[in-house]
């Protein structure tokens, strides 16, 4: 098989590559973006209202990116977009399969993600842009499904190694009280653990349900959250497990001690962010913006890295062959590129995307993770999240 | 040594011809100027402001104008590289990055990050002459020494276009590895080197059949692959060596240009981005983004002799001519 890819390689090297495609027909490669919206309370903020098009305008940015390489290459990338609710999900996904589509990128939560990956079957390759939970990389893993989004423990990782840098080893857990929330904590625990912090204290932040926001609604919060913190062990760092949108938000300033607040609000470790520059981000950002009228979310940043992974394989096996695509995205020789500065890669054990997480404030990238002192000894990238030997995930 | 600075600047004054040979002039992305270094001394004569994020810096190739790519200002500012005076502006299409200068001095290649192009400026009359579609994301800028063809690379098409100077149009296409940086032809036009950031390697190109006859692959002791980022390249004109800086992994690679086979790497500066040599190629200066200095080779003997602090995230980097 290995040795497929290196005739198939070496045949690109010498195909000197038409000046203008002089295929007749270029070749099609089409894929689909499914978006399951759940019913939910609008965000504590209104900044945080999800756009209309969200994943979607990574989807068209990708299909531009895709098609400007497939002009020099003779194939034309395509990426059907298409909304769902959580009952009418698995409808949608057959309606997917029935037109013979072969990569799927799907944003939708940890439950209906492994539902539609099992659905999709074993030769569709399933691009999950959304789902964080790490039971999606351990127990409950499947070869077919390619997690772009990082994990929780990559997330929780990268903030842990900035957060010991800076000499905060004391943390005051605060989670949520919904299922997400706690697997969530679950996270941070095991981050503590691994990277020696210890978590002095922990508190539940009951959700008591009810609107979100309300007129003058600060009013209340401004009483009720320095109460919440009061008391505490000594601590450090404040960290906030909030997957739910209930409280995280509220905490900056409003603490009781005077500690900084990350995890879901103050420091956030993101897959991207708005504001991000180094590494060619620039560009990016403006292609973006220009194409979609708005800043670019982590949601569409991860669904556009997916269809670039598609992209990257078309052109450098010169195959618009799904079979000959999906093989290549699993193998060594693959890797992309995603702005963050390095090639990122798909590790072999449990087919998480391996990558740098940014550590944001509202304004700016604060650290870019993994931190320098972490070392390892295939890839540094690997001391974020499950590395092989802790892996639950048999394929 | 004040002293004798001092007179030597005062002797470049009155001799203006042979002043300028081995200046070297460094843009500073940051602190938005153009730190100017005695060649012979090692010294820094001026700080200059040249405009907003400069990056790309050349030299024409009688010495007269040194052209600087103001990013954020979306133009090519052009001063007086004896005074630092701003002499005029050229068009350059939206964020120039690199560029590269016709053989002959005219006209100048300007590669456009943000746009997908690349854009043909004429340096006398300061008229676009044309813009070049391109793939995503252009940047690296490679002219051949007869000036027949200029070699574009775009970081996420991941190819080197080739254009006919004389058409304008792109004639061939050569895919490389991830996010190509910088081209660079040897003296003789027989080879070209196309650096590839992500993708760790340097392709080597035969510019006659657009054929990749060989891919040159780093590997140093004690450094994560991740980390070898290859950027600037600069080849010896005997076309005997090449030097690649390797980016984040703070080294230049020494190459055996006739081989294409890694002799040697040398420990240089932070975030290694661009070179240039001197005219002579004595020594090969390296910008080094990270620690805000320069790098000083001694190319005979391939070690670092020197470092000067420059201005904030050094990038591009130029020399005057003989």
């Amino acid at each position: 098989m290995r040795l497929k890819f290196i005739q198939l390689l070496a045949g690109a090297a010498l195909l000197a590559l038409p000046a203008h495609a002089q295929q007749p027909e270029p070749v099609q490669i089409p894929a689909a973006v499914l978006r399951v919206d759940e019913t939910r309370l609008p965000p504590l903020s209104r900044l945080d209202l999800p756009p209309p098009d969200l994943g979607f305008a990574g989807a068209r940015l990708a299909m531009d990116d895709n098609d400007t390489t497939g002009r020099f290459m003779g194939q034309d990338f395509e990426a059907i977009e298409v909304t769902a609710t959580p009952d009418t999900a698995a409808a949608e996904m057959q309606a997917i399969l029935d037109q013979g589509i072969e990569f799927i990128v799907l944003l939708a939560d940890d439950a209906t993600t492994l539902a539609l990956s099992d659905q999709a079957g074993a030769g569709v390759m399933v691009f999950n842009a959304g789902a964080r939970g790490d039971n999606l990389r351990g127990a409950d893993c499947r070869f077919n499904m390619i997690h772009v989004a990082p994990s929780h423990a990559m997330l929780t990782d990268a903030m842990a190694q900035f957060l010991m840098w800076k000499s905060w080893p004391r943390w005051f857990l605060i989670h949520g009280s919904h299922p997400e929330d706690q697997a969530l904590a679950d996270a941070w625990r095991r981050a503590a653990a691994k990277f020696g912090a210890r978590i002095v204290e922990e508190r539940e932040f009951e959700d008591t349900g009810g609107a979100r926001r309300t007129d003058s609604g600060h009013v209340q919060v401004q009483a009720q959250m320095p109460v919440f913190t009061q008391r505490a062990s000594e601590h450090d760092v404040v960290i906030a497990a909030d997957e739910a949108d209930v409280f995280a938000n509220h905490l900056p300033y409003l603490t009781w001690d005077p500690r900084p607040v990350a995890g879901s609000a103050g420091l956030v470790p993101r897959s991207w962010h708005p504001a991000m520059e180094a590494w060619g981000g620039t560009q990016f950002q403006n292609r973006f913006e220009r194409l979609a009228n708005r800043q670019m979310r982590e949601e569409d940043y991860q669904v556009w890295l997916s269809l670039r992974m598609v992209g990257e394989a078309a052109t450098r096996t010169q195959s618009g062959d799904p079979e000959v695509l999906k093989e290549f995205i699993l193998s060594p020789e693959f890797d992309v590129a995603g702005f963050k500065g390095q090639a990122l890669t798909v590790r072999d054990w449990d087919h998480q995307l391996r990558q740098p997480i940014l550590l944001t404030t509202g304004a700016l990238t604060t650290s870019v993770s993994p931190q320098d002192q972490y070392l390892h000894q295939t890839s540094a990238l690997d001391t974020l999240g499950f590395d092989r030997p802790e892996t639950q995930c048999r394929f | 040594m004040k002293h004798l600075f001092c007179s030597a600047a005062l002797a470049l004054t009155l001799l203006p011809g042979v002043a300028l040979a081995n200046r070297v002039f460094i843009t500073n992305e940051r602190s938005n100027d153009v730190t100017v270094l005695d060649g012979e001394s090692f010294e820094v004569i001026g700080t200059y402001p040249v405009g907003n994020r400069p990056r790309g810096i050349t030299i024409s190739p009688d010495g007269s104008e040194l052209y600087v790519c103001a990013s954020d200002d979306d133009i090519v500012r052009v001063f007086d590289p004896e005074t630092m005076q701003e002499m005029h502006t050229l068009p350059s299409g939206p964020d120039p990055e690199l560029f590269v200068l016709h053989p002959s001095g005219n006209p100048l290649y300007i590669a456009n990050e943000d746009d997908n192009l690349v854009t043909v400026v004429d340096v006398q009359t300061r008229q676009v002459l044309a813009e070049i579609p391109v793939g995503v994301e252009p940047e690296g800028m490679g002219v051949s020494p007869d000036g027949r063809y200029v070699v574009n690379t775009s970081e996420t098409t991941n190819m080197a276009h080739f254009i006919d100077t004389e058409t304008y149009e792109i004639v061939a296409n050569v895919l490389v590895d991830s996010r190509p940086r910088f081209a660079q032809f040897t003296a003789d036009g027989s080879k070209l080197y196309v650096t590839s950031e992500i993708g760790g390697t340097v392709s080597v190109i035969d510019p006659e059949t657009y054929e990749i006859t060989k891919k040159i692959s780093f590997e140093i002791p004690g450094v994560l692959p991740e980390a070898i980022q290859p950027v600037g390249a600069r080849v010896t004109s005997d076309g005997k060596k090449l030097y690649v800086a390797l980016g984040p992994s703070n080294r230049v690679a020494v190459v055996d240009a006739e081989t294409d086979e890694v002799i040697d790497y040398l420990l240089v500066g932070q975030r290694v981005w661009q070179l240039a040599f001197t005219p002579d190629e004595r020594y090969l200066y390296t910008t080094n983004g990270n620690s805000n200095d320069v790098s000083i080779i001694d190319v005979q003997r391939d070690e670092v002799i020197r470092s000067v602090p420059v201005g904030q995230q050094p990038w591009g980097v130029v020399v005057a001519p003989d």
